[in-house]
Protein backbone atom coordinates (compact mmCIF):
# COMPACT_ATOMS: atom_id res chain seq x y z
CA UNK A 1 0.00 0.00 0.00
CA UNK A 2 2.49 2.57 0.76
CA UNK A 3 4.31 1.76 -2.09
CA UNK A 4 1.48 2.08 -4.33
CA UNK A 5 0.79 5.58 -2.26
CA UNK A 6 4.42 6.41 -3.23
CA UNK A 7 4.69 5.85 -6.71
CA UNK A 8 2.37 8.41 -7.91
CA UNK A 9 4.08 10.59 -5.54
CA UNK A 10 7.27 9.94 -6.97
CA UNK A 11 6.18 10.43 -9.94
CA UNK A 12 4.58 13.82 -9.33
CA UNK A 13 8.12 14.74 -7.85
CA UNK A 14 9.93 13.30 -11.13
CA UNK A 15 7.74 15.78 -13.60
CA UNK A 16 7.71 18.58 -10.60
CA UNK A 17 11.63 18.52 -10.26
CA UNK A 18 12.40 17.87 -13.90
CA UNK A 19 10.30 21.07 -14.77
CA UNK A 20 12.11 23.11 -11.92
CA UNK A 21 15.63 22.80 -13.11
CA UNK A 22 15.06 23.06 -16.61
CA UNK A 23 16.91 25.62 -17.97
CA UNK A 24 17.03 26.01 -22.26
CA UNK A 25 13.65 23.91 -21.96
CA UNK A 26 11.46 26.55 -20.57
CA UNK A 27 12.13 28.86 -24.14
CA UNK A 28 11.03 25.65 -25.92
CA UNK A 29 8.09 24.75 -23.77
CA UNK A 30 6.94 28.87 -24.35
CA UNK A 31 6.87 28.54 -27.62
CA UNK A 32 5.20 25.22 -27.41
CA UNK A 33 2.61 26.37 -25.64
CA UNK A 34 2.05 29.79 -27.67
CA UNK A 35 1.79 27.36 -30.61
CA UNK A 36 -0.83 24.98 -29.16
CA UNK A 37 -2.54 28.18 -28.22
CA UNK A 38 -2.56 29.86 -31.80
CA UNK A 39 -3.41 26.53 -33.31
CA UNK A 40 -6.20 25.78 -30.98
CA UNK A 41 -7.96 28.75 -29.65
CA UNK A 42 -7.09 31.04 -32.76
CA UNK A 43 -6.99 28.75 -36.19
CA UNK A 44 -8.88 26.05 -34.98
CA UNK A 45 -12.35 28.11 -33.46
CA UNK A 46 -11.82 30.85 -36.14
CA UNK A 47 -10.39 29.48 -39.39
CA UNK A 48 -11.15 25.84 -39.32
CA UNK A 49 -14.73 24.56 -38.56
CA UNK A 50 -14.89 21.10 -39.63
CA UNK A 51 -17.14 21.85 -42.61
CA UNK A 52 -19.74 18.90 -42.16
CA UNK A 53 -19.96 20.13 -38.22
CA UNK A 54 -23.41 20.25 -36.52
CA UNK A 55 -24.79 17.73 -39.07
CA UNK A 56 -26.04 14.19 -38.12
CA UNK A 57 -24.99 11.09 -39.58
CA UNK A 58 -27.27 10.95 -42.33
CA UNK A 59 -27.30 14.42 -42.83
CA UNK A 60 -23.64 14.22 -43.10
CA UNK A 61 -24.14 11.11 -45.86
CA UNK A 62 -26.32 13.26 -48.00
CA UNK A 63 -23.89 15.95 -47.74
CA UNK A 64 -21.16 14.27 -49.34
CA UNK A 65 -23.61 11.95 -51.97
CA UNK A 66 -24.62 15.51 -53.41
CA UNK A 67 -21.35 16.90 -53.23
CA UNK A 68 -19.61 13.55 -54.86
CA UNK A 69 -22.74 13.21 -57.47
CA UNK A 70 -24.73 17.16 -57.60
CA UNK B 1 -20.96 33.23 -65.31
CA UNK B 2 -20.03 29.40 -65.87
CA UNK B 3 -16.59 30.08 -66.88
CA UNK B 4 -16.18 32.30 -63.91
CA UNK B 5 -17.68 29.35 -61.30
CA UNK B 6 -15.06 27.34 -62.94
CA UNK B 7 -12.51 29.68 -62.08
CA UNK B 8 -13.60 30.18 -58.78
CA UNK B 9 -13.67 26.36 -58.81
CA UNK B 10 -9.97 25.88 -59.72
CA UNK B 11 -8.93 28.76 -57.28
CA UNK B 12 -10.19 26.97 -54.46
CA UNK B 13 -8.75 23.65 -55.18
CA UNK B 14 -5.30 25.70 -55.81
CA UNK B 15 -4.90 27.42 -53.10
CA UNK B 16 -6.24 24.56 -50.71
CA UNK B 17 -3.79 22.29 -52.71
CA UNK B 18 -1.12 24.88 -52.04
CA UNK B 19 -1.87 24.48 -48.43
CA UNK B 20 -2.08 21.48 -47.78
CA UNK B 21 1.94 21.21 -49.58
CA UNK B 22 2.65 24.38 -47.85
CA UNK B 23 1.88 22.29 -44.14
CA UNK B 24 2.98 18.63 -45.44
CA UNK B 25 6.58 20.19 -46.73
CA UNK B 26 6.95 21.92 -43.17
CA UNK B 27 5.95 19.24 -41.23
CA UNK B 28 8.51 16.89 -43.36
CA UNK B 29 11.22 19.50 -42.10
CA UNK B 30 10.92 18.35 -38.31
CA UNK B 31 9.76 14.97 -38.69
CA UNK B 32 12.97 13.00 -40.35
CA UNK B 33 15.18 14.82 -38.16
CA UNK B 34 13.38 13.55 -35.14
CA UNK B 35 13.63 10.06 -36.59
CA UNK B 36 17.28 10.26 -37.46
CA UNK B 37 18.49 11.90 -34.14
CA UNK B 38 16.58 9.54 -32.34
CA UNK B 39 19.27 6.90 -33.41
CA UNK B 40 22.35 8.79 -33.29
CA UNK B 41 21.36 9.46 -29.15
CA UNK B 42 20.20 6.23 -28.84
CA UNK B 43 23.81 4.83 -30.40
CA UNK B 44 26.00 7.56 -28.28
CA UNK B 45 23.79 6.46 -24.92
CA UNK B 46 24.45 2.61 -25.48
CA UNK B 47 27.99 3.62 -26.20
CA UNK B 48 28.24 5.27 -22.99
CA UNK B 49 26.50 2.43 -21.11
CA UNK B 50 28.94 0.01 -22.30
CA UNK B 51 32.18 2.14 -22.13
CA UNK B 52 31.25 3.72 -19.07
CA UNK B 53 33.07 7.02 -20.29
CA UNK B 54 31.40 10.47 -19.10
CA UNK B 55 32.56 11.68 -22.85
CA UNK B 56 29.85 10.08 -24.28
CA UNK B 57 27.38 11.25 -21.70
CA UNK B 58 28.13 14.68 -22.41
CA UNK B 59 28.07 13.80 -25.88
CA UNK B 60 24.66 12.40 -26.19
CA UNK B 61 23.37 15.07 -23.58
CA UNK B 62 24.08 17.52 -26.63
CA UNK B 63 22.65 15.70 -29.42
CA UNK B 64 19.59 15.21 -27.09
CA UNK B 65 19.53 19.26 -26.47
CA UNK B 66 19.10 19.74 -30.57
CA UNK B 67 16.52 16.36 -30.97
CA UNK B 68 14.50 18.80 -28.08
CA UNK B 69 14.71 22.06 -30.01
CA UNK B 70 13.88 20.21 -33.30
CA UNK B 71 10.95 18.05 -31.40
CA UNK B 72 9.61 21.43 -29.56
CA UNK B 73 8.98 23.44 -32.85
CA UNK B 74 7.80 21.04 -35.02
CA UNK B 75 5.21 19.02 -32.01
CA UNK B 76 2.11 19.13 -33.42
CA UNK B 77 2.48 20.86 -36.68
CA UNK B 78 0.89 17.69 -38.20
CA UNK B 79 -2.05 18.36 -36.34
CA UNK B 80 -2.39 21.71 -38.48
CA UNK B 81 -3.17 18.72 -41.62
CA UNK B 82 -5.76 17.13 -39.85
CA UNK B 83 -7.96 20.32 -39.49
CA UNK B 84 -7.14 20.99 -43.23
CA UNK B 85 -8.96 17.35 -43.49
CA UNK B 86 -11.74 17.94 -41.79
CA UNK B 87 -12.41 21.66 -43.50
CA UNK B 88 -10.78 22.04 -46.80
CA UNK B 89 -11.13 18.19 -47.77
CA UNK B 90 -14.57 17.18 -45.82
CA UNK B 91 -15.57 15.33 -49.02
CA UNK B 92 -12.51 13.28 -48.81
CA UNK B 93 -12.69 12.83 -45.09
CA UNK B 94 -16.08 11.37 -45.33
CA UNK B 95 -15.46 9.10 -48.01
CA UNK B 96 -12.55 7.53 -46.52
CA UNK B 97 -12.63 8.41 -42.98
CA UNK B 98 -13.61 4.45 -41.80
CA UNK B 99 -10.37 4.05 -43.08
CA UNK B 100 -7.94 6.93 -42.66
CA UNK B 101 -9.14 7.57 -39.25
CA UNK B 102 -7.85 4.16 -37.71
CA UNK B 103 -4.34 4.85 -38.50
CA UNK B 104 -4.56 8.40 -37.36
CA UNK B 105 -5.62 7.43 -34.38
CA UNK B 106 -3.36 4.60 -33.05
CA UNK B 107 -0.97 7.37 -34.25
CA UNK B 108 -2.01 9.99 -32.22
CA UNK B 109 -2.48 7.23 -29.20
CA UNK B 110 0.89 6.39 -29.88
CA UNK B 111 2.23 8.78 -30.41
CA UNK B 112 0.87 10.91 -27.18
CA UNK B 113 1.64 8.15 -24.99
CA UNK B 114 4.98 6.58 -25.78
CA UNK B 115 7.04 9.60 -26.94
CA UNK B 116 5.27 12.02 -23.90
CA UNK B 117 6.53 9.01 -21.39
CA UNK B 118 9.45 8.54 -22.28
CA UNK B 119 10.45 11.52 -23.83
CA UNK B 120 10.10 12.65 -19.94
CA UNK B 121 12.12 10.28 -18.62
CA UNK B 122 15.13 11.12 -21.64
CA UNK B 123 15.25 14.50 -20.30
CA UNK B 124 14.29 14.83 -16.40
CA UNK B 125 15.54 11.30 -15.41
CA UNK B 126 19.61 11.80 -15.97
CA UNK B 127 20.80 10.58 -11.82
CA UNK B 128 17.44 10.28 -11.26
CA UNK B 129 17.31 6.93 -12.88
CA UNK B 130 18.98 3.90 -13.73
CA UNK B 131 21.41 4.71 -16.78
CA UNK B 132 20.04 0.99 -18.39
CA UNK B 133 17.07 2.58 -17.60
CA UNK B 134 17.66 5.93 -19.06
CA UNK B 135 19.04 4.04 -22.00
CA UNK B 136 15.36 2.12 -22.80
CA UNK B 137 13.80 5.63 -23.07
CA UNK B 138 15.89 7.48 -24.78
CA UNK B 139 15.66 4.21 -27.28
CA UNK B 140 11.86 3.86 -26.34
CA UNK B 141 11.55 7.51 -27.61
CA UNK B 142 12.69 6.99 -31.28
CA UNK B 143 10.69 4.06 -31.77
CA UNK B 144 7.65 5.78 -30.56
CA UNK B 145 8.38 8.02 -33.20
CA UNK B 146 9.19 5.26 -35.76
CA UNK B 147 6.36 3.61 -34.81
CA UNK B 148 4.00 6.89 -35.13
CA UNK B 149 5.70 7.40 -38.49
CA UNK B 150 4.37 3.62 -39.56
CA UNK B 151 0.61 5.01 -38.82
CA UNK B 152 0.87 7.89 -40.87
CA UNK B 153 2.65 6.12 -43.99
CA UNK B 154 0.09 3.77 -43.95
CA UNK B 155 -2.52 6.23 -44.40
CA UNK B 156 -0.64 7.66 -47.20
CA UNK B 157 -0.11 4.50 -48.66
CA UNK B 158 -3.82 3.56 -48.67
CA UNK B 159 -4.45 6.90 -50.85
CA UNK B 160 -1.39 5.64 -53.56
CA UNK B 161 -2.64 2.37 -53.26
CA UNK B 162 -6.13 1.51 -52.01
CA UNK B 163 -6.82 -1.82 -50.69
CA UNK B 164 -8.73 -3.75 -47.78
CA UNK B 165 -12.22 -2.15 -48.31
CA UNK B 166 -15.54 -2.09 -49.49
CA UNK B 167 -17.19 1.25 -50.46
CA UNK B 168 -20.65 1.37 -49.26
CA UNK B 169 -23.11 3.46 -51.18
CA UNK B 170 -25.90 3.76 -48.14
CA UNK B 171 -22.85 5.32 -46.27
CA UNK B 172 -20.95 7.56 -48.70
CA UNK B 173 -17.98 5.25 -47.22
CA UNK B 174 -15.26 3.00 -48.09
CA UNK B 175 -15.13 0.54 -44.84
CA UNK B 176 -12.76 -1.11 -43.88
CA UNK B 177 -12.67 -4.79 -44.67
CA UNK B 178 -9.02 -5.53 -44.02
CA UNK B 179 -7.44 -4.15 -41.58
CA UNK B 180 -3.82 -5.90 -42.28
CA UNK B 181 -4.47 -5.39 -45.41
CA UNK B 182 -4.64 -1.77 -44.90
CA UNK B 183 -1.52 -1.70 -42.44
CA UNK B 184 1.11 -4.45 -43.99
CA UNK B 185 0.24 -3.80 -47.94
CA UNK B 186 3.66 -3.74 -49.67
CA UNK B 187 3.17 -0.08 -50.64
CA UNK B 188 3.30 1.09 -46.68
CA UNK B 189 6.05 -1.21 -46.01
CA UNK B 190 8.25 -0.06 -48.69
CA UNK B 191 6.99 3.68 -48.10
CA UNK B 192 7.39 3.48 -44.19
CA UNK B 193 11.48 1.74 -45.06
CA UNK B 194 11.57 4.06 -47.47
CA UNK B 195 11.18 7.54 -45.46
CA UNK B 196 11.99 6.31 -41.75
CA UNK B 197 15.52 5.38 -43.37
CA UNK B 198 15.44 8.86 -45.01
CA UNK B 199 15.27 10.08 -41.95
CA UNK B 200 18.33 8.13 -40.21
CA UNK B 201 20.09 10.09 -43.50
CA UNK B 202 18.48 13.56 -42.51
CA UNK B 203 20.12 12.60 -38.73
CA UNK B 204 22.99 11.14 -40.01
CA UNK B 205 23.98 14.24 -42.34
CA UNK B 206 22.67 16.62 -40.05
CA UNK B 207 25.11 15.06 -37.35
CA UNK B 208 28.56 14.88 -40.02
CA UNK B 209 27.12 18.90 -40.89
CA UNK B 210 27.55 20.27 -37.57
CA UNK B 211 30.28 18.28 -36.18
CA UNK B 212 32.23 19.41 -39.13
CA UNK B 213 31.58 22.81 -38.40
CA UNK B 214 33.01 22.40 -35.07
CA UNK B 215 36.10 20.89 -37.03
CA UNK B 216 35.94 24.12 -39.24
CA UNK B 217 36.08 26.47 -36.19
CA UNK B 218 38.86 23.76 -34.52
CA UNK B 219 36.84 23.78 -31.44
CA UNK B 220 35.38 20.67 -29.82
CA UNK B 221 38.03 18.44 -32.06
CA UNK B 222 37.59 14.97 -29.71
CA UNK B 223 33.45 15.57 -29.84
CA UNK B 224 33.04 16.61 -33.42
CA UNK B 225 35.13 13.56 -34.63
CA UNK B 226 33.48 11.09 -32.40
CA UNK B 227 29.98 12.70 -33.27
CA UNK B 228 30.82 12.54 -37.31
CA UNK B 229 31.93 8.54 -36.59
CA UNK B 230 28.50 8.19 -35.34
CA UNK B 231 26.62 10.55 -37.87
CA UNK B 232 28.53 8.65 -40.38
CA UNK B 233 27.47 5.24 -39.42
CA UNK B 234 23.49 6.36 -39.11
CA UNK B 235 23.79 8.02 -42.44
CA UNK B 236 25.45 5.25 -44.38
CA UNK B 237 22.58 2.54 -42.87
CA UNK B 238 20.14 4.96 -43.71
CA UNK B 239 21.44 5.58 -47.11
CA UNK B 240 21.78 2.07 -48.23
CA UNK B 241 18.40 1.30 -47.09
CA UNK B 242 16.71 4.67 -49.16
CA UNK B 243 18.40 2.91 -52.24
CA UNK B 244 17.36 -0.34 -51.55
CA UNK B 245 13.66 0.47 -50.49
CA UNK B 246 14.01 3.21 -53.46
CA UNK B 247 14.08 0.45 -56.14
CA UNK B 248 11.15 -1.33 -54.63
CA UNK B 249 8.94 1.89 -54.22
CA UNK B 250 9.88 2.30 -58.26
CA UNK B 251 8.66 -1.69 -58.67
CA UNK B 252 5.52 -0.60 -56.82
CA UNK B 253 4.88 2.90 -59.05
CA UNK B 254 5.66 1.06 -62.10
CA UNK B 255 3.26 -1.64 -61.09
CA UNK B 256 0.18 0.10 -59.40
CA UNK B 257 0.79 4.29 -60.48
CA UNK B 258 2.60 4.15 -63.98
CA UNK B 259 1.22 7.70 -64.60
CA UNK B 260 3.68 8.70 -61.70
CA UNK B 261 6.35 7.11 -63.16
CA UNK B 262 6.04 8.31 -66.54
CA UNK B 263 5.86 11.61 -64.79
CA UNK B 264 8.96 11.37 -63.35
CA UNK B 265 10.70 10.65 -66.33
CA UNK B 266 9.18 12.37 -68.78
CA UNK B 267 8.11 9.46 -70.81
CA UNK B 268 6.01 10.58 -73.36
CA UNK B 269 6.40 6.78 -75.04
CA UNK B 270 7.00 4.03 -73.49
CA UNK B 271 7.87 0.43 -74.79
CA UNK B 272 10.10 -2.28 -73.97
CA UNK B 273 13.89 -1.34 -73.13
CA UNK B 274 12.43 1.84 -71.87
CA UNK B 275 15.79 4.10 -71.57
CA UNK B 276 16.29 6.46 -68.11
CA UNK B 277 16.70 10.06 -68.50
CA UNK B 278 19.26 11.90 -66.77
CA UNK B 279 18.54 15.10 -67.82
CA UNK B 280 16.21 16.09 -71.11
CA UNK B 281 18.39 14.67 -74.03
CA UNK B 282 20.59 12.61 -71.78
CA UNK B 283 19.26 8.78 -71.77
CA UNK B 284 20.65 5.55 -70.82
CA UNK B 285 19.26 2.75 -72.38
CA UNK B 286 17.01 0.45 -70.71
CA UNK B 287 17.81 1.32 -67.69
CA UNK B 288 14.22 2.52 -66.67
CA UNK B 289 12.85 -0.70 -67.75
CA UNK B 290 15.47 -2.36 -65.05
CA UNK B 291 14.25 0.11 -62.87
CA UNK B 292 10.82 -0.28 -63.24
CA UNK B 293 10.79 -4.54 -63.98
CA UNK B 294 14.03 -5.62 -63.19
CA UNK B 295 14.15 -6.75 -66.40
CA UNK B 296 16.29 -4.66 -69.24
CA UNK B 297 13.41 -5.48 -71.79
CA UNK B 298 10.54 -5.07 -69.23
CA UNK B 299 7.81 -2.67 -70.83
CA UNK B 300 7.11 0.33 -69.40
CA UNK B 301 4.52 2.62 -70.87
CA UNK B 302 4.61 6.42 -71.44
CA UNK B 303 2.03 9.12 -70.75
CA UNK B 304 0.44 8.67 -74.61
CA UNK B 305 0.68 5.08 -73.47
CA UNK B 306 -2.13 5.31 -70.95
CA UNK B 307 -4.05 8.02 -72.26
CA UNK B 308 -4.52 5.64 -75.50
CA UNK B 309 -4.04 2.22 -73.94
CA UNK B 310 -1.76 -0.28 -73.80
CA UNK B 311 -1.23 -4.28 -73.93
CA UNK B 312 0.96 -5.38 -71.18
CA UNK B 313 3.28 -8.57 -72.12
CA UNK B 314 1.07 -11.01 -69.99
CA UNK B 315 -1.58 -9.69 -72.53
CA UNK B 316 -3.87 -7.85 -70.00
CA UNK B 317 -5.25 -4.51 -71.60
CA UNK B 318 -5.20 -1.54 -69.95
CA UNK B 319 -8.17 0.57 -70.89
CA UNK B 320 -7.69 3.68 -72.42
CA UNK B 321 -8.35 6.90 -70.53
CA UNK B 322 -12.04 7.60 -72.13
CA UNK B 323 -12.73 4.29 -71.48
CA UNK B 324 -11.98 4.85 -67.71
CA UNK B 325 -13.79 7.87 -67.72
CA UNK B 326 -16.56 6.52 -69.53
CA UNK B 327 -16.96 3.72 -67.03
CA UNK B 328 -16.36 6.05 -64.08
CA UNK B 329 -19.06 8.35 -65.07
CA UNK B 330 -21.45 5.51 -65.08
CA UNK B 331 -20.31 4.31 -61.67
CA UNK B 332 -21.47 7.90 -60.56
CA UNK B 333 -24.51 7.78 -62.70
CA UNK B 334 -25.74 4.70 -61.27
CA UNK B 335 -23.87 5.73 -57.50
CA UNK B 336 -26.94 8.18 -58.17
CA UNK B 337 -29.53 5.96 -59.31
CA UNK B 338 -29.14 3.52 -56.36
CA UNK B 339 -29.38 6.56 -54.05
CA UNK B 340 -32.39 8.18 -55.37
CA UNK B 341 -33.95 4.87 -56.03
CA UNK B 342 -33.70 3.74 -52.25
CA UNK B 343 -35.46 7.16 -51.53
CA UNK B 344 -38.00 6.06 -53.41
CA UNK B 345 -38.06 2.74 -52.07
CA UNK B 346 -37.51 1.04 -55.40
CA UNK B 347 -35.79 -1.60 -54.28
CA UNK B 348 -35.36 -3.36 -57.85
CA UNK B 349 -33.77 -0.13 -59.56
CA UNK B 350 -31.76 0.27 -56.57
CA UNK B 351 -30.30 -3.54 -57.17
CA UNK B 352 -29.78 -3.15 -60.56
CA UNK B 353 -27.82 0.46 -60.09
CA UNK B 354 -25.87 -1.33 -57.18
CA UNK B 355 -24.88 -4.12 -59.49
CA UNK B 356 -24.02 -1.04 -62.19
CA UNK B 357 -22.16 0.55 -59.48
CA UNK B 358 -19.77 -2.12 -58.30
CA UNK B 359 -19.09 -3.44 -61.99
CA UNK B 360 -17.92 0.05 -62.64
CA UNK B 361 -16.32 1.04 -59.07
CA UNK B 362 -12.58 0.53 -59.91
CA UNK B 363 -12.87 3.26 -62.07
CA UNK B 364 -15.28 5.50 -59.80
CA UNK B 365 -12.77 8.19 -59.43
CA UNK B 366 -12.63 8.36 -63.24
CA UNK B 367 -16.11 10.05 -63.80
CA UNK B 368 -14.90 13.21 -62.83
CA UNK B 369 -12.66 13.58 -65.26
CA UNK B 370 -13.21 15.39 -68.18
CA UNK B 371 -10.32 14.33 -70.86
CA UNK B 372 -7.58 12.14 -70.71
CA UNK B 373 -5.08 14.78 -70.29
CA UNK B 374 -6.74 15.34 -66.56
CA UNK B 375 -4.90 12.64 -65.86
CA UNK B 376 -1.34 14.15 -66.72
CA UNK B 377 0.71 14.99 -63.18
CA UNK B 378 2.38 18.24 -63.52
CA UNK B 379 5.31 16.86 -65.60
CA UNK B 380 8.11 19.23 -65.43
CA UNK B 381 7.40 19.36 -61.45
CA UNK B 382 7.88 16.06 -61.07
CA UNK B 383 10.59 15.32 -63.46
CA UNK B 384 12.74 17.89 -61.60
CA UNK B 385 12.09 17.28 -58.47
CA UNK B 386 12.90 13.21 -59.00
CA UNK B 387 16.51 14.42 -60.19
CA UNK B 388 16.78 16.78 -57.22
CA UNK B 389 16.41 13.59 -54.93
CA UNK B 390 18.72 11.56 -56.80
CA UNK B 391 20.91 14.09 -57.59
CA UNK B 392 21.71 15.29 -54.04
CA UNK B 393 20.98 11.49 -53.13
CA UNK B 394 24.11 10.66 -55.09
CA UNK B 395 26.17 13.75 -53.82
CA UNK B 396 25.49 13.13 -50.30
CA UNK B 397 27.23 9.49 -50.97
CA UNK B 398 29.58 10.20 -52.21
CA UNK B 399 30.07 12.89 -49.45
CA UNK B 400 29.74 10.45 -46.79
CA UNK B 401 31.89 8.10 -48.71
CA UNK B 402 34.82 10.50 -48.68
CA UNK B 403 34.12 11.73 -44.91
CA UNK B 404 34.09 7.84 -43.97
CA UNK B 405 37.15 7.32 -46.06
CA UNK B 406 39.50 10.77 -44.74
CA UNK B 407 38.44 9.70 -41.51
CA UNK B 408 39.37 6.28 -41.33
CA UNK B 409 43.07 8.04 -42.46
CA UNK B 410 42.83 10.26 -39.88
CA UNK B 411 42.94 13.68 -42.54
CA UNK B 412 39.69 14.70 -42.52
CA UNK B 413 40.89 17.45 -39.22
CA UNK B 414 42.63 19.02 -41.53
CA UNK B 415 40.37 18.86 -44.81
CA UNK B 416 38.74 22.02 -44.58
CA UNK B 417 37.19 21.21 -48.09
CA UNK B 418 35.99 18.40 -47.27
CA UNK B 419 34.83 19.96 -43.68
CA UNK B 420 32.73 22.66 -46.37
CA UNK B 421 31.09 19.69 -47.99
CA UNK B 422 29.94 17.94 -45.04
CA UNK B 423 28.24 21.34 -43.56
CA UNK B 424 26.90 21.29 -46.94
CA UNK B 425 25.22 18.20 -46.73
CA UNK B 426 22.49 19.58 -44.41
CA UNK B 427 20.74 21.80 -46.88
CA UNK B 428 21.50 18.87 -49.57
CA UNK B 429 19.73 16.16 -47.51
CA UNK B 430 16.66 18.27 -46.62
CA UNK B 431 16.23 18.91 -49.99
CA UNK B 432 16.00 15.49 -51.23
CA UNK B 433 13.72 14.70 -48.94
CA UNK B 434 11.28 17.48 -49.88
CA UNK B 435 11.74 16.65 -53.28
CA UNK B 436 11.04 13.10 -52.95
CA UNK B 437 7.44 13.80 -51.07
CA UNK B 438 7.17 16.26 -53.88
CA UNK B 439 7.68 13.03 -56.82
CA UNK B 440 5.24 11.06 -54.71
CA UNK B 441 2.53 13.77 -54.40
CA UNK B 442 2.49 15.97 -57.02
CA UNK B 443 3.42 12.20 -59.25
CA UNK B 444 0.15 11.16 -58.29
CA UNK B 445 -2.10 14.22 -59.42
CA UNK B 446 -5.08 14.55 -59.74
CA UNK B 447 -5.84 11.69 -57.34
CA UNK B 448 -6.53 12.05 -53.86
CA UNK B 449 -6.86 8.58 -53.67
CA UNK B 450 -5.76 6.39 -56.69
CA UNK B 451 -8.51 5.56 -59.43
CA UNK B 452 -11.34 6.64 -56.45
CA UNK B 453 -11.28 10.06 -55.71
CA UNK B 454 -9.35 13.43 -57.72
CA UNK B 455 -8.85 15.99 -55.74
CA UNK B 456 -11.29 18.17 -57.39
CA UNK B 457 -14.10 15.68 -56.06
CA UNK B 458 -12.58 15.38 -52.41
CA UNK B 459 -12.68 19.30 -51.72
CA UNK B 460 -14.94 21.07 -49.63
CA UNK B 461 -17.22 23.92 -50.80
CA UNK B 462 -15.40 26.95 -49.33
CA UNK B 463 -14.85 30.74 -50.03
CA UNK B 464 -11.64 30.97 -51.99
CA UNK B 465 -10.75 33.90 -49.49
CA UNK B 466 -10.68 31.83 -46.63
CA UNK B 467 -8.54 29.36 -47.78
CA UNK B 468 -5.89 32.70 -48.83
CA UNK B 469 -6.11 33.86 -45.69
CA UNK B 470 -5.08 31.08 -43.62
CA UNK B 471 -2.82 29.76 -46.08
CA UNK B 472 -1.23 33.06 -45.25
CA UNK B 473 -1.39 32.57 -41.98
CA UNK B 474 0.57 29.74 -41.94
CA UNK B 475 3.08 30.96 -43.86
CA UNK B 476 3.61 33.79 -41.68
CA UNK B 477 3.23 31.38 -38.53
CA UNK B 478 5.48 29.05 -40.24
CA UNK B 479 8.05 31.40 -40.66
CA UNK B 480 8.33 32.38 -37.42
CA UNK B 481 8.76 29.23 -35.63
CA UNK B 482 11.34 28.01 -38.21
CA UNK B 483 13.06 31.24 -37.75
CA UNK B 484 12.75 30.86 -33.96
CA UNK B 485 14.02 27.55 -34.61
CA UNK B 486 17.13 28.10 -36.61
CA UNK B 487 18.18 30.54 -34.05
CA UNK B 488 17.95 28.23 -31.15
CA UNK B 489 19.33 25.67 -32.46
CA UNK B 490 22.55 28.21 -33.70
CA UNK B 491 22.87 29.39 -30.64
CA UNK B 492 22.68 25.79 -29.03
CA UNK B 493 25.45 24.87 -31.66
CA UNK B 494 27.55 27.66 -30.91
CA UNK B 495 27.71 27.20 -27.38
CA UNK B 496 28.71 23.84 -27.71
CA UNK B 497 28.57 20.43 -25.74
CA UNK B 498 28.81 21.09 -21.66
CA UNK B 499 31.66 18.85 -20.39
CA UNK B 500 32.90 20.23 -17.21
CA UNK B 501 28.96 21.34 -15.79
CA UNK B 502 26.99 18.89 -17.39
CA UNK B 503 24.70 16.50 -15.47
CA UNK B 504 24.52 18.19 -12.12
CA UNK B 505 22.95 21.64 -12.93
CA UNK B 506 21.45 20.79 -16.13
CA UNK B 507 18.59 18.79 -17.12
CA UNK B 508 16.72 20.02 -20.05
Amino acid sequence: MKTAKALPVRLWRFYVDGFRQMTWGRTLWIIILLKLAVMFLVLRLFFFQPALAGLNTEEKQETVARNLCP
Amino acid sequence: MLTSLYADQAALLDWSRAQFALTACYHWLFVPLTLGLAVVMGVMETLYVIKKDDFWKHTTQFWQKIFGINFAIGVATGIILEFEFGTNWSNYSWFVGDIFGAPLAIEGIVAFFMEATFIAVMFFGWNKVGKKFHLSATWLTGIGATLSAWWILVANSWMQHPVGMEFNPDTVRNEMMDFFGVAFQSVAVVKFFHSVLSGWMTGGFVTIGISCWYLLKKRENRFALASLRVGAAVAALGTIGVMLTGDASGLDAARLQPMKLAAAEGLEKGGEGAPFSIVPGIEVPKVLSILATHDPDGFVPGIEDIKNGYTLPDGTVVPSADEKIARGKTALSAFKTYRQAKADGDSLLAQTARATLNENLPYFGYGYLEKADDLVPPVPLVYWSFRVMVGFGGALTLILLLVVWFDYKKKISSMRWLQWLGLAAIPMVYLAGQAGWIVAEVGRQPWAIQDLLPVNAAISSLSTSAVITTCCIFLVLFTILLIVELRIMCKAVKKGPDFHNGTKNKKA
